[in-house]
């Protein structure tokens, strides 16, 4: 049975609900760990198959989204055993277990160099970033996504479409032409922004932020890594979706992301 | 020496800040600059090579992938101008202090007390533009001296290194004062000299003491005599119309417009505690848990559950600093509610702003910042405080009357949830006893916000001190809020309290009422920098900070966990059981005042109030084309869609917002409240909402209270709140209501307050909704040489309800074609003060008035047919009257109508454009199914209600009048009208 990590911890803020999503989807061993924890050794990601990185502004997104964070996990040291994080993180990827990160997540497991990548395994060095809007701010708002079937990815397998919510100042995915040719022919695109009918767009506000591609989540080649700007755990009750007074919802359809990374277990 | 550090975006890549920048120049000052590129500068002031460091720039600073990096470099010669703009020493430089932090984690070590790192911005301008435009566009756009210190350079100039340390050479020494030979002109001038705003009587009190031999013995054994200047400041601040609210509980002369004469004792016990209280009475539940004696009000939300709600305002700071005072207002209500009993978690944040036109063309008053800008750093203020903090935004407004120019008003509200019980103790209660310690939590102590409490009680005036401005760290707030929730459900503490105005003089000097007495060792105080004053550690603002009182057995724990958290914890004193408020400095008395007279010694004001009605006329108002005025209206400031505002907020964060800002068809509909779901197991839901009416303030203000009150109910009802289970905050903006040479017309002033007052007690008791906590800010006057701008006294009602199930709440938006459509409540000549006078630059008409007794029958119908599943859409009609109100629920719907506009229901003769735009109170507009007509009549029975009309699946607006067509618009172009106005700000 899969025992699941949600990690909160100096700005972190989606964890709760990322904690109520696991449970919805049938997490039977899910818990929120603070990142302080794993450092004191009092947690170890050895101890688990499923990590969550959620949303937030991790250290206030000071030096850019996500960068203080990488910072930690390359230079902080857990006291137990002087081990540094991303060895840890690195052993456990290694082990083929699961990671999602979800918007602030989603930028560090970036910037961490952890996705896209090709290879087997990540080789820890950043090939992409994901950065200022175009418009120049933060936006709350409910996007389209196409799901691109062809990708690797388990956590969207089976699906086509997703109508989920966008909260980020800095979600512009980017990179250079090599590695977006890259991540075309390995299908590492998960999702893309898309207009009502589900048309991969450029046009704003359907692509919120003037994604390269349109690309809103994109995994490594063997689709255990997952990240993606939309939030999916803000999509776990019928009661959620902007429409649910005029429209008949239904399925949560947030809760389907986390409930095939459970399926993966079986 | 130290590094400097440049961080830019390629080249190839668009850069939005310069952009942004370029757009601004041109729209405001008609300067064109053909390119502006922005590089954040960070300086780092440590004995470290580069070498040493060299992933860490790299790396960690920069982003490969989008970012260039140099080191002590030469300006580009491609660029014509460069302006860098860092903080002044002191400021709170929150990236600075993060990229400090990192890399002390990348070096492995902490830095040392002399070493630090400073962040600033550079610009690089291009184009054919001269110095003196720079000038224009840095000053007007870019920077504000109160914070910042900016340097231009042409392009062959070398860049100074800036480095910003604050380095006080004054020695740490305690200043007394010999009160006794005092004169009374002395007094004065010792209390303006040293901002303490205490009036004459004020300070002679506190002179008198100081002379009775008894204290004077008692003082002796700590080797005190004279007062110091550590009690002198203590005592300003705890005497600060911010924080006793003098004016509130004041003994008022009130005479009324026909001569009558009364004596109020305190507005606030006559009038908001005593409705209160009588509300409390005739309910038989445990609805009302605790009033106006904490930080905030507490009500029960279920048999587990309480729910804290309180509303701040953080006017001053935010016309000298619209960024940091809007951010620490936000930051710090956020603490109100952290410190209310044990402790709530936050899970809600409302906000509502007062401005002067953001397109203001006027030449402005010396030290005004333009509204625009005001406008945009509030925004960006409130955005980065909740945003940061992960709470989300989910209710607010923003009104707009060119009379907030000199002081723009914030309101900044927050809601928490906390268990009933913790560690078997009711969670809403404080214990604090002898020999418990003084605990200080968070941030560090700097010389920001000194005189914050006092500076806020007087008007914005030459000599108003840059020091009462502060910039909040959500991010330090998030982590110590974090830390709080485990300490408080380990049972580690027994009392918690923020520290805001006052800093530590006001938070331990509150919660030493518990314990009859505390002793303060201010050396132990954590500070940013060394050379403060023990005056100024006491009475320092900082940020970030709670104060706690934690049992000796626990405090071992208590720190652990603390560091662990990464939040810095210190015990800095005791509470004891003296009687006395005890400071010390390294060992030396330094402040020794009886608790009960530091409390409660400030004498009563005494004050005098007369009204005057403004006469109301019947206005007779003839307009030629209503598609055309319907339209003005929708674009007119205060109605247009606030939306490029509000999707700035994250209104969703903790998956609790069940009914979102904005609802229907393109999810871009105004709601008339939000909903939340605070518990995961359960659909209980709070429906929060507000009503404000500075509007009808000009004629009469208690009408404008009432009209507030019923506002905020009726926004509630419409979503599906009930009003059996409410509860409100007031919060009172005034201008200076105490006469004086500066102010003649103060005692109307004061009226116009009685009379705000009277119409809070009539209609909370009325409707059965109490206020359960509430805030005032009475000095919102700009004086500077001649010029005098003062706004319209100004009341907000922030409104929470609790409802049994989400499912059942309701949006605005037209759902179904062949709906009918119903109003509640009847329309009336009301036209004073409406939109639609202001658009037409007339005055006088006849303001709306409140029947209490007859709304509050149709709200309970309204909640009884809500439950019931009988409505499909509802919005309350508000600003611009009907016409406005069935527009926006068509647009938001996407679906057009036909009104019949007769069948309003009246109780006189009214003109089409009376019943079009007329903003009479009490009216919702409804629609349903048809099959649920017969439904709709029985609850309603005996009740205005009427059918007025049908949803079509045209795109149509249709108002008929007596088979005539009066207005006939594409819903669609309705539509753009509203959301044009602000969609670029």
């Amino acid at each position: 049975m899969a025992n699941c990590l949600v990690l909160t911890g100096f700005g972190i803020n989606c964890e709760q609900e990322c904690l109520w999503a696991l449970e919805l989807a049938g997490a039977k061993k899910a818990e929120i760990v603070h990142i302080s924890q794993i450092l004191e050794g009092e947690k170890k990601l050895s101890d688990y198959h499923f990590i969550v990185f959620p949303g937030g502004f991790l250290d206030g997104d000071d030096l850019g989204s996500a960068k203080v964070q990488v910072n930690r996990f390359n230079y902080a040291k857990i006291k137990s055993n002087k081990e540094k994080l991303i060895d840890s993180l690195k052993d456990f990827i290694e082990k083929g277990n699961l990671a999602l990160g979800i918007c602030n997540g989603f930028q560090f497991m970036v910037k961490a160099g952890i996705i896209p990548n090709i290879e087997k395994l990540p080789d820890f060095k950043q090939t992409a970033t994901l950065t200022f809007n175009d418009s120049g701010r933060f936006e709350d708002r409910w996007v389209y996504l196409k799901v691109n079937e062809n990708s690797p990815c388990i956590f969207t397998d089976g699906l086509d479409y997703l109508y989920l919510p966008i909260r980020h100042g800095e979600g512009k995915f980017y990179c250079e032409s090599d590695t977006l040719e890259q991540i075309k022919k390995n299908n590492l695109y998960v999702i893309q922004y898309s207009t009502s009918d589900y048309k991969p767009t450029m046009e704003y506000p359907y692509n919120p932020n003037g994604s390269l591609f349109s690309i809103a989540g994109i995994c490594d080649s063997s689709g255990r890594l997952f990240g993606l700007m939309p939030h999916p755990e803000a999509f776990i009750y019928l009661y959620h979706h902007p429409r649910w007074t005029r429209e008949k919802i239904e399925e949560a359809e947030g809760l389907k992301i986390f409930k095939n990374a459970l399926k993966y277990f079986k | 020496m130290a590094l400097r550090i440049e961080v830019g975006l390629k080249k190839n890549l668009i850069d939005p800040r310069g952009n942004s920048l370029i757009k601004k120049a041109k729209q405001f000052f008609n300067i064109n600059i053909n390119e502006v590129r922005t590089s954040d500068v960070y300086t780092i002031d440590a004995k470290i090579e580069p070498e040493d460091i060299k992933d860490f720039i790299n790396k960690t600073l920069c982003d490969p992938l989008i970012n260039y990096v140099k080191i002590n470099p030469p300006f580009d010669h491609y660029f014509d101008y460069y302006c860098e703009i860092g903080f002044l020493p002191g400021v709170t430089d929150n990236v600075g202090k993060t990229a400090k932090s990192a890399l002390e984690t990348f070096l492995g070590r902490n830095l040392g007390r002399d070493e630090n790192v400073y962040t600033s911005t550079l610009y690089a301008f291009k184009g054919n533009i001269t110095k003196e435009d720079i000038e224009l566009i840095v000053s007007e756009l870019l920077y504000n001296p109160l914070i910042q210190q900016h340097f231009i350079y042409k392009k062959n100039d070398i860049p100074k290194i800036y480095i910003p340390k604050v380095i006080i050479k004054q020695q740490i020494r305690v200043e007394t004062f010999d009160l006794k030979n005092f004169s009374e002109e002395a007094l004065l001038k010792l209390s303006k000299d040293r901002l303490l705003a205490l009036n004459l009587e004020e300070m002679k009190t506190i002179r008198d003491f100081f002379q009775d031999k008894n204290f004077l013995k008692e003082r002796e054994k700590f080797g005190l005599r004279e007062i110091t200047d550590v009690e002198l400041e203590a005592l300003a601040q705890t005497w600060s119309e911010h924080c006793k609210h003098k004016i509130f509980n004041a003994t008022i002369e009130y005479e009324d417009e026909n001569g009558n004469k009364e004596v109020i004792k305190s507005l606030f016990k006559t009038y908001i505690k005593a409705s209160t209280e009588k509300i409390r009475g005739e309910r038989n539940d445990d609805f009302l848990v605790s009033l106006f004696v904490d930080n905030a009000g507490v009500i029960s939300f279920n048999d587990k559950y309480n729910v804290v709600f309180k509303v701040e305002t953080h006017n001053s700071p935010s016309a000298l600093d619209p960024y940091g005072g809007a951010l620490t207002g936000i930051v710090g209500v956020n603490r109100d509610v952290l410190g209310t009993g044990l402790g709530a978690k936050l899970i809600f944040n409302t906000d509502v702003f007062c401005f002067a036109d953001p397109f203001y063309k006027e030449a402005l008053p010396p030290k005004i910042l333009h509204p625009r800008r005001i406008f945009e750093g509030v925004v960006t203020g409130v955005e980065h405080g909740g945003n940061k903090s992960g709470i989300p935004t989910i209710n607010g407004s923003i009104i707009f009357d060119n009379r907030y120019l000199g002081k723009p008003l914030v309101y900044c509200g927050t809601g928490g949830i906390m268990p009933k019980f913790i560690a078997g103790k009711p969670s809403h209660t404080k214990e604090v006893k002898d020999g418990y310690l003084i605990v200080m939590c968070g941030g560090k102590i700097g010389k920001d916000g000194i005189h914050g409490a006092t500076f806020s009680s007087e008007e914005l005036h030459e000599g108003s001190p840059a020091t009462a401005v502060q910039i909040g760290d959500p991010i330090t707030q998030k982590k110590m809020a974090d830390f709080l929730y485990v300490a408080r459900d380990r049972n580690l503490y027994t009392s918690i309290t923020d520290n805001g105005a006052g800093g530590l003089s006001s938070s331990v000097g509150e919660m030493a009422q518990l314990s009859k007495g505390c002793e303060i060792e201010l050396e132990k105080a954590p500070l940013k920098y060394q050379g403060l004053q023990p005056w100024e550690i006491l009475l320092s603002e900082s940020q970030e900070r709670m104060t706690l009182a934690v049992p000796p057995e626990s405090i071992e724990e208590f720190i652990k966990l603390s560091k662990q958290y990464d939040v810095e914890s210190t015990v800095i004193g005791k509470f004891t059981s003296t009687g006395y408020f005890h400071v010390k400095y390294s060992g030396k008395t330094v402040a020794y005042i009886p608790l009960d007279f530091l409390h409660n010694g400030l004498p009563e004001m005494k004050l005098k109030a007369k009204f005057k009605p403004l006469k109301e006329e019947k206005l007779e108002i003839k307009i030629e084309n209503l598609n055309e005025t319907l339209k003005k209206l929708l674009g007119s400031l205060n109605i247009c869609s606030k939306e490029s505002v509000v999707r700035r907020y994250d209104h969703e964060v903790q998956a609790m917002t069940i009914i979102k800002p904005f609802v229907g068809l393109f999810n871009d509909g105004p709601s008339d409240a939000a909903v939340i779901k605070p518990l995961h197991d359960s659909f209980e839901g709070l429906v929060i909402s507000h009503g404000i009416c500075p509007k009808y303030s000009d004629f009469d203000t208690y009408h404008m209270a009432a009209c507030a009150l019923d506002e905020a109910i009726r926004n509630a009802v419409c979503c599906g709140g009930n009003i059996d289970k409410m509860a409100c905050l007031d919060n009172f903006c005034w201008c200076d209501p105490i006469k004086s040479e500066k102010n003649p017309d103060g005692e109307y002033k004061l009226a116009q307050l009685v009379r705000a007052n009277k119409a809070l007690y009539d209609y909370t008791i009325a409707f059965g909704v109490p206020c359960i906590s509430g805030k005032d800010s009475m000095k919102n006057d700009y004086i500077m040489g001649n010029i005098k701008i003062s706004i319209p006294p100004t009341l907000l009602f922030s409104l929470i309800s609790v409802i049994p199930d989400i499912r059942k709440t309701i949006t605005m938006d037209f759902k179904n074609q062949g709906d009918i459509i119903y109003i509640a409540g009847i329309t009336k000549d009301e036209l004073g003060g409406s939109e639609l006078v202001k658009l037409l630059n007339l005055n006088h008409g006849i303001i709306p008035k409140v029947d209490a007794t007859m709304n509050k029958k149709v709200y309970k119908a309204f909640y009884k047919a809500i439950q019931r599943g009988l409505i499909n859409s509802a919005h309350d009609c508000s600003d611009g009257g009907f016409a406005v109100a069935i527009s926006e629920m068509a647009f938001s719907g996407g679906l057009g109508c036909t009104i019949y506009l007769e069948k309003l229901p009246t109780i006189s003769n009214l003109s089409p454009i009376e019943l079009l735009f007329s903003e009479s109170a009490g009216r919702i507009i409804f629609t349903i199914n048809k099959d649920f007509e017969g439904d709709i009549e029985e609850i309603f029975d005996g009740l205005p209600i009427s059918k007025i009309g049908y949803v079509n699946d045209n795109n149509s607006l249709i108002i008929t009048y007596k088979n005539q067509k009066l207005i006939e618009e594409n819903i669609f172009i309705l539509k753009e009208c509203w959301q044009k106005t602000l969609r670029d700000l």
